[in-house]
């Protein structure tokens, strides 16, 4: 992997030779979508097949030699996110098949123990629909009552109105580190010390944070963070929830079934130990054994000079596209985004700019993004939406910035 | 990149028809206005009708959306005025994308058919889903 990372300082990345590990570039595409979904190196896609094609067998069960394998490499995946998000123990990582099955356990396992009727969430306008529905499902069957704290004109939390209801003591608050569909970056590690500092239980959604900015669970200090692999180079099918030991023990089973019990006699069971008790079934081993691949990845490159690459290659597109007439761009300034913008096109919906792109192979999202209510906070039904990562350079921009000068230029 | 004269997909008459839609707007007493939302990108398009003697007398449509769903409704509403509603009942999602007259792609369909189903769920009560199945 040496060359990837430039420099001493390992602050640049060196995008061309990265982008030698991607083979669906050389299809031509300009791929600005990675907030969606990433694309996968061929160390992951490789690992995954190495495990299909040398290793196949299922985990913690089988006594020969290729099972214990299989279940060394899957297990060893635990550790290396332990390591990428600084857990103290692998006790408190949940494989999880993404980020919404991550809040959904929390909702599920540790909610329906803890939210009692009348009790307060607390959640943000800026939050995915994974981070809503699940506690919108709670409260109503718990009758407790959701706030949630607005934004300002720069889509930026309104931190005064966070404070005061943290003066109404929230059972949890639930918020994203970075917004999917603004870019937005929270001042998580504040927010946290506050929500703690009010006695509430915290969940951090790490999806669009872990893959560009990484993190420090500890020194965060939240109680729960989730985050998906195929965010951040794995698979789809790979997903993380991070949880403090001590609520993970007193949390019952999400889901039941084999692998995470201890032993099971008609009268009853008695659960497995963490992390296993809260993973049922046959997992989703080439998966996690591909997000361990992911990791290794972007440890080489590390995520300060990841951030740094997006920080720049935003900045560039930001410019590019404030200077397009008739362009309007949501969200926080540069300095205070993570690799995402999401803007709107006067009289041009933003499905038919992501038809005319797609055309130039621009591939651009369009929609809401899983966001409706910010949409709605916005005042528009939709926006088309780029978006950042380690492979993206500033060419794919520029060809971004033809396809809507083309969609301008039809409809006129 | 594309020119406009092999551009396809955003054809002169379906551009007219997003910037100068017809029949837009709201009828005052309909006798029947319906809405369906494309819950991919919250577009919304409703449809009033004003309907004697079994015949679509007059018709308006509102609502927000692309090229492709604000053209779709624009042409319905078109063909619509003046058609027993019998004979509405008829049109299918091949007439309304042949209306269209453009190759559209799995991921836009929805668009060009959300006007399609404004007017089976709205005019004659068909469920929601049921128009689903039938895509």
């Amino acid at each position: 992997m040496a060359g990837r990372a430039q420099g001493a300082s390992k602050l640049s990345l060196d995008v061309a030779t990265i982008r030698k590990d991607f083979p669906i570039f050389k299809s031509g595409i300009a791929y600005l979508d990675s907030a969606n979904t990433s694309q996968r190196p061929r160390q992951v896609t490789g690992a995954m097949m190495e495990y299909f094609e040398k290793y196949n067998s299922n985990i913690h069960r089988a006594a020969y030699r290729i099972a214990e394998e299989a279940t060394v490499r899957y297990e060893a995946t635990r550790e290396k996110v332990r390591a990428f998000i600084n857990a103290a123990s692998t006790k408190e990582i949940i494989y999880t098949r993404g980020t919404t099955e991550a809040i959904n356990l929390v909702a599920y396992s540790w909610g329906r123990k803890n939210i009692k009727q009348g009790d307060m969430i607390v959640l943000t306008v800026l939050e995915h629909h994974s981070n809503i529905v699940p506690w919108q499902i709670l409260a109503a069957e718990r009758e407790a009552t959701i706030e949630y704290v607005d934004i300002d004109e720069r889509g930026e939390l309104l931190q005064d109105q966070f404070r005061a209801l943290l003066e109404r003591s929230p059972k949890l608050v639930a918020f994203g580190q970075v917004s999917n569909a603004l870019g937005t970056i929270n001042p998580a590690t504040e927010m946290v010390a506050a929500a703690k500092a009010a006695g509430a239980t915290v969940l951090v959604d790490g999806a669009q944070g872990a893959p560009h900015q990484g993190v420090d669970v500890r020194a965060l200090g939240c109680d729960f963070y989730a985050f998906s692999g195929h965010k951040m180079l794995g698979p789809t099918g790979a997903g993380i929830l991070y949880g403090r030991r001590e609520l993970l023990e007193a949390m019952d089973p999400f889901m039941s079934g084999g692998d995470m019990i201890k032993t099971v006699r008609l009268e009853g069971t008695t659960y497995h130990d963490l992390p296993w008790k809260f993973e049922a079934g046959t997992q989703a081993i080439a998966e996690m054994i591909g997000l361990g691949a992911a990791i290794d990845y972007l440890s080489e490159l590390g995520m300060e000079a990841i951030r740094s690459h997006e920080r720049e290659i935003t900045e560039y597109a930001y410019e590019a596209l404030s200077e397009i007439d008739g362009l309007t761009v949501y969200g926080p300034p540069p300095s205070r985004r993570a690799g995402v913008i999401s803007f709107a096109l006067e009289g041009i919906h933003p499905h038919d700019l992501a038809t005319i792109a797609d055309r130039d192979q621009v591939c651009l999202r369009a929609g809401h993004h899983c966001a409706m209510p910010l949409m709605t906070r916005l005042g528009v039904a939709a926006t088309a939406r780029a978006s950042f990562y380690i492979y993206s350079q500033k060419d794919e921009v520029d060809r971004l910035v033809g396809s809507i000068k083309e969609a301008q230029r039809i409809f006129k | 990149m594309s020119s406009a004269a092999d551009d396809q997909f955003y054809r002169e008459y379906i551009l007219d028809h997003y910037k100068n839609p017809r029949n837009f707007g709201r009828l005052e007493n309909p006798d029947i206005s319906h809405e369906e939302d494309n819950p991919l990108c919250g577009d919304v398009i409703g449809m009033d009708f004003r309907v004697k003697e079994g015949v679509i007398e007059d018709i308006r449509f509102h609502g927000r959306g692309c090229a492709i769903s604000q053209a779709s409704a624009s042409l319905l509403t078109e063909r619509l005025k003046g058609l027993p509603l019998e004979e509405a009942k008829k049109i299918n999602k091949a007439d309304v994308l042949g209306e269209l007259g453009i190759d559209i792609s799995p991921a836009r369909i929805k668009c060009a058919l959300l006007s399609l189903k404004v007017l089976k769920v709205g005019a004659y009560g068909l469920a929601g889903d049921a128009m689903d199945e039938e895509e």
